[in-house]
């Protein structure tokens, strides 16, 4: 699946997630549940705002030495016999792990929840290679089976769909016979997905944290599957974005902490997986041959810039779970595999202005998104920072925009101007008048009132009533 | 203690009761106030839309406008953090970076300047009635201010005050937001309708003309008998 998920208008896109009434139950619970469970998390570890400042100095310090880290990360894995691949873009990248799996002639392979090759697309390369390519994460299972329906949350990316909806698809593509219990539906995959892992040839993981110092990389899951994806197959690959690393397990600890508690209020989630190569002559499991995959795909062009912050992401989705515009929309609205405001500030980023230009202009700036972020990207003012560049140097903004942002711009910086405009409003606006209120709106207004009243101009501005009140010894 | 007042164009516009509430109230907790004419937009509307180069005039404008005063303040919190984020947008600016931060050390929001600055919890406001209370985005978020409104209301006698549910969650305004993006906004507004209806409260109370244009003209156009007013009219009835 590429980053781009959609062919349709914004607004089309928009409008389906907003009269989608089940996605929107279950985004609107979700959100509640997990805003509670992660407020809870963080007041009981203490001191939050300490910990996210040295979050965010831990993840400034690795973007300002990343050229350091990653030579570090791949001498050592190289030491521990592993292979590292840079890939600048993702061609690159693909084109090298299509090359492994010719090498391994392989048939089948298995792969634990990971961003970045959906990015890339990986999959679908894959597929075109005649391998059987088999998701293992719940979330990720489930959308692959209902016929490749795109990931709508980054850490829940099947989200959108409520258990009667996930029975469903279990009916049709498994010949599931049970009810739409959790754990019945979670038995019925652990049971399909058990077979697979141990007819593998090729095991496939994303990446949480790189650790330079050992050469180790880590996996955060609910679910145990990346425990098996990388144990049993004989050959595994890990794909990672070329930021993901930390210098020292020191580091990695700190940031866990603020990972799980921000993306799913655990304190831990039941698995945490760190792996170092490929196995030694001792060990009874893990793969014969280790590749680290590490992935620019645009972001060594992000890293010097204004958005660099962006990099400090470590894929918690709590500003996901905390967007108003989100709760509303849903993740697909968002035309990418990085939906709410973190996927706004991002995907324009990754995947040009030319594709994604609304998307940072979905957000009313709220800056419930900056508040949650555990490693404080300063996420509503990178967006209003895409906003910035799409007007003075992509010069995409609609012309009727320009002009009257023009206009605002001689009104309101000269107090003449000013004085003789608002001065003149409510005769201007008098034609529109329905008592004290404005219903049916012109121009700009237009879209205003559709929605709700507008009030009609003072007849007496302010400024009028105070000199008024001056003047007349109160 | 003298105080300028900057009164928003909002409030100028199409809230002058807003603005007149606001001079009463703070004259009768003794300051003296002026107006300085010359004030215009604060320049948001345009900055949060990308076009800082055209804010920027609007900018320059208003500090300048203000550069004499001794304590500035605004009955809108959103406008009041447009002053405080100046000196962001003038970093680097070796004239204009220095004026900006000044201008921002003595800029208040209203509730903020009459519990931090005039220490004064209780303004002897009195209003009958069952109310909730909209924390506006920006005053609470941006601003930081979040005590100040709730220690005032509290002390307004007759006040029956009840929470609002899902309180911290923005209105949908977002200025050019709620026009650019109206679809998502017009949910945004219509769940925070619900909520104060879930209240059973008379009044909306809040402290961002912004926001309560947006969630009143939803009340309105909806035809529910909930009254909005604006914080500073709350603690200017007796």
């Amino acid at each position: 699946m590429p980053m781009k998920i959609s062919n349709e208008q914004f607004k089309e896109r928009v409008s389906k997630g907003i009269h989608d009434d089940f996605m929107r139950g279950a985004v609107s619970s979700a959100q509640d549940g997990m805003g509670v469970k992660r407020r809870i998390a963080a007041e009981e570890l203490g001191n939050w705002e300490d910990w996210r400042s040295h979050g965010e100095e831990i993840r400034q310090h690795v973007l300002e030495n990343l050229d350091y880290y990653l030579e570090q990360l791949s001498n050592n894995v190289a030491k521990r016999g592993g292979h590292v691949f840079f890939a600048q873009t993702k061609e690159e990248a693909n084109d090298y792990i299509r090359g492994i799996v010719r090498e391994k002639q392989a048939k089948k392979i298995v792969k634990s929840k990971s961003m970045v090759t959906e990015e890339i697309s990986l999959n679908h390369v894959l597929e075109q290679e005649g391998c059987e390519v088999i998701e293992t994460d719940l979330g990720e299972y489930i959308l692959q089976i209902d016929d490749h329906d795109p990931p709508s949350h980054i850490v829940v990316p099947a989200l959108h769909k409520n258990k009667e909806q996930i029975r469903d698809v279990f009916t049709e593509k498994l010949g599931y016979t049970k009810t739409s219990k959790p754990e019945e539906l979670a038995a019925h995959a652990r049971e399909k997905l058990r077979q697979e892992y141990l007819t593998a040839d090729i095991g496939i993981t994303g990446c949480n944290f790189a650790v330079a110092e050992t050469g180790s990389f880590s996996l955060v899951t609910n679910e145990g599957n990346a425990d098996l994806v990388t144990a049993l197959p004989k050959t595994q690959i890990t794909v990672m974005g070329m930021e993901r690393i930390v210098p020292t397990f020191e580091e990695m600890e700190v940031l866990v902490s603020l990972l799980t508690r921000s993306a799913v209020g655990q304190k831990l989630t039941s698995y945490i997986t760190v792996l170092t190569g490929p196995k030694e002559e001792l060990n009874v499991d893990g793969p014969e041959e280790f590749h680290l995959v590490i992935v620019d795909n645009g972001r060594s062009n992000i890293l010097g810039g204004e958005f660099q912050s962006v990099l400090q992401c470590i894929r918690c989705a709590a500003c996901v779970n905390a967007c108003p515009v989100y709760r509303h929309v849903g993740g697909h609205s968002y035309g990418s595999i990085y939906a709410g405001p973190i996927g706004a500030v991002l995907s324009p980023l990754l995947g040009g202005y030319d594709e994604f230009k609304e998307l940072p202009y979905a957000s009313s700036l709220c800056g419930a998104c900056t508040e949650v972020c555990p490693v404080k990207i300063p996420l509503h003012n990178l967006l209003l920072k895409h906003r910035e560049v799409i007007v003075e140097k992509e010069g995409k903004a609609p012309i009727s925009e320009k002009l009257a942002m023009k206009a605002f711009g001689l009104g309101a910086a000269s107090p003449t101007l000013y004085k003789i405009g608002s001065k003149l409003a409510p005769t201007a606006m008098s034609p529109f008048k329905d008592g004290d209120k404005i219903s049916k709106g012109p121009g700009p207004l237009k879209a205003w009132t559709e929605i709700r009243e507008f009030p009609a101009p003072n007849k007496e501005r302010f400024r009028d009533w105070f000199k008024n009140r001056e003047e007349g010894g109160k | 203690m003298r105080v300028s007042l900057f009164a928003t164009c909002l409030v100028d516009l199409f809230q002058s009761n807003v603005g007149k509430a606001t001079v009463e109230l703070l004259e009768r907790l003794g300051c003296e106030i002026d107006f300085p004419e010359s004030q215009v937009c604060c320049g948001q509307p345009a900055y949060n839309s990308g076009y800082t180069k055209e804010s920027k005039e609007a900018m320059k404008r208003m500090i300048d406008t203000f550069k004499d005063a001794e304590y500035i303040v605004c009955p809108s919190g959103s406008c009041a953090f447009m002053f405080h984020e100046y000196q962001h947008v003038f970093k680097g600016d070796p004239v204009w970076e220095p004026k900006a931060k000044k201008l921002a050390q003595k800029t208040y929001e209203l509730t903020q300047f009459i519990v931090d600055v005039l220490k004064v919890e209780d303004v002897g406001a009195r209003l009958e009635g069952k109310a909730t209370y909209h924390t506006s985005c920006h005053m609470t978020r941006l601003l930081g201010v979040k005590e100040a409104p709730m220690k005032l209301l509290k002390n307004v006698k007759g006040l029956d005050f009840t929470e609002l549910p899902g309180k911290e969650q923005c209105c949908g305004f977002g200025g050019t937001f709620s026009v650019k993006m109206a679809q998502i906004s017009e949910q945004m507004v219509d769940e925070k309708v619900c909520h104060v209806e879930e209240t059973d409260a008379d009044y909306l109370i809040g402290a961002d003309a912004g926001c309560l244009m947006n969630i009143g003209g939803r009340i309105d156009r909806k035809g529910k008998p909930i009254k909005v007013l604006h914080i500073a009219e709350v603690l200017n009835s007796r």
